[in-house]
Order: C-alpha cells, then sequence, then structure tokens
C-alpha cells in the first residue's frame, strides 16, 4: 500500500459495468516527506475521500475490487482509508 | 489506473485464439495536465473507445477480466472514457 494526496475528481458516463457507481479520484503517491514519488494514478474509492485528503491507496487487483464491493472488477487501484496520522519515531 | 489518449488501433493477422474479436488500441498515457507520460502501449479495450478519446486503463492480469470467462492474454486494458476531469 502507498500513502497518496487526492488531487482531483474524475466523470465517466461510458464504462465497464463493475464500475458502475464507482468514484474516481485522481491521486497522487507520496513519500514520507509528503513529496511526490512516481506519476500520478486514477483510483476507484472505498471510503468517501475528497480532493486535498490524505489517503492510503492499494495497487492490487482484487483488493482494489473488493474496496468497491465488487468480484473480479477491471481495477488495480483503490481508496482503502483516509490517513489521520503517520508516525515515523527517528 | 491511468489516464491516456487513444492515438491509433492495431490489427493482429495471426493471431492468439482467445484474442479474436479484442480491439486492440494504441494508448498514450498522460497526466492530468494533457502531457504525455511514458511511452504508447497497446490496450485490450472492453468499452468501444476511439481513436482521440480520453480514457482509462488497468494495467496487469485484471485488463483481462472484462472478457470473462474468455482469458484473453492482455496486460492492458481500457475500462472507461473520460468525460472530463477536474484537478484541485
Amino acid at each position: 500500500m502507498l500513502l497518496a494526496r487526492v488531487t482531483g475528481t474524475l466523470v465517466s458516463t461510458q464504462k465497464h459495468h463493475k464500475l458502475e457507481g464507482a468514484k474516481l479520484l485522481l491521486v497522487q503517491p507520496l513519500t514520507l516527506e509528503d513529496t511526490p514519488r512516481s506519476g500520478e494514478l486514477l483510483a476507484v474509492d472505498g471510503v468517501g475521500a475528497g480532493v486535498g485528503e490524505k489517503v492510503l491507496i492499494v495497487l492490487e487487483g482484487r483488493s482494489a475490487s473488493d474496496a468497491i464491493g465488487q468480484k473480479a472488477a477491471p481495477v488495480d487501484a483503490a481508496i482503502v482509508g483516509i490517513v489521520d496520522t503517520v508516525d515515523l519515531p527517528s | 489506473m491511468q489516464l491516456g489518449k487513444v492515438v491509433g488501433t492495431v490489427v493482429l493477422n495471426n493471431r492468439n485464439e482467445t484474442l479474436h474479436g479484442v480491439t486492440l488500441l494504441l494508448v498514450q498515457p498522460i497526466s492530468s495536465s494533457r502531457e504525455a507520460v511514458g511511452r504508447v502501449i497497446v490496450a485490450a479495450d472492453s468499452v468501444g473507445a476511439g481513436v482521440g478519446e480520453h480514457v482509462f486503463f488497468v494495467r496487469g492480469k485484471e485488463a483481462s477480466f472484462p472478457f470473462y470467462p474468455t482469458e484473453v492474454p492482455a496486460d492492458a486494458g481500457i475500462v472507461g472514457i473520460v468525460d472530463s476531469w477536474h484537478v484541485g
């Protein structure tokens, strides 16, 4: 799993039927220092996240599918939690 | 998933049996600011996308799920056509 920031929203009318009703959000994966790592991704939202929030994402098909209550949905990224705090004792 | 723009089509002549009837499209991955990111890939299309349209696609085994129960040998698949997106 990765930490990420929700950066935007996306609208798609014509999509695979297993994605009907799923909210799609643009996310930017982050390092522990809150700087961008790798390119931005599109993730289905399983928790009601909003733009600007820091979230936890999974990058694996089965888990992502589970996050939106589907079996074998063609998705590879999902938001599974909204982050309150990250504590990294040095 | 990733954003992309359909830039072309691919036609196979001598194809794997399970790829019969599967539309293959050339997709340029893009960022939310519409800049090209990385190289063009070939993706299986399950939503009827066309050249010039913005789409989103999955990578990996999930690309074959729309064709279930046929086990299509694909590692990238278009699963939605994008109407619009908004950043910030």
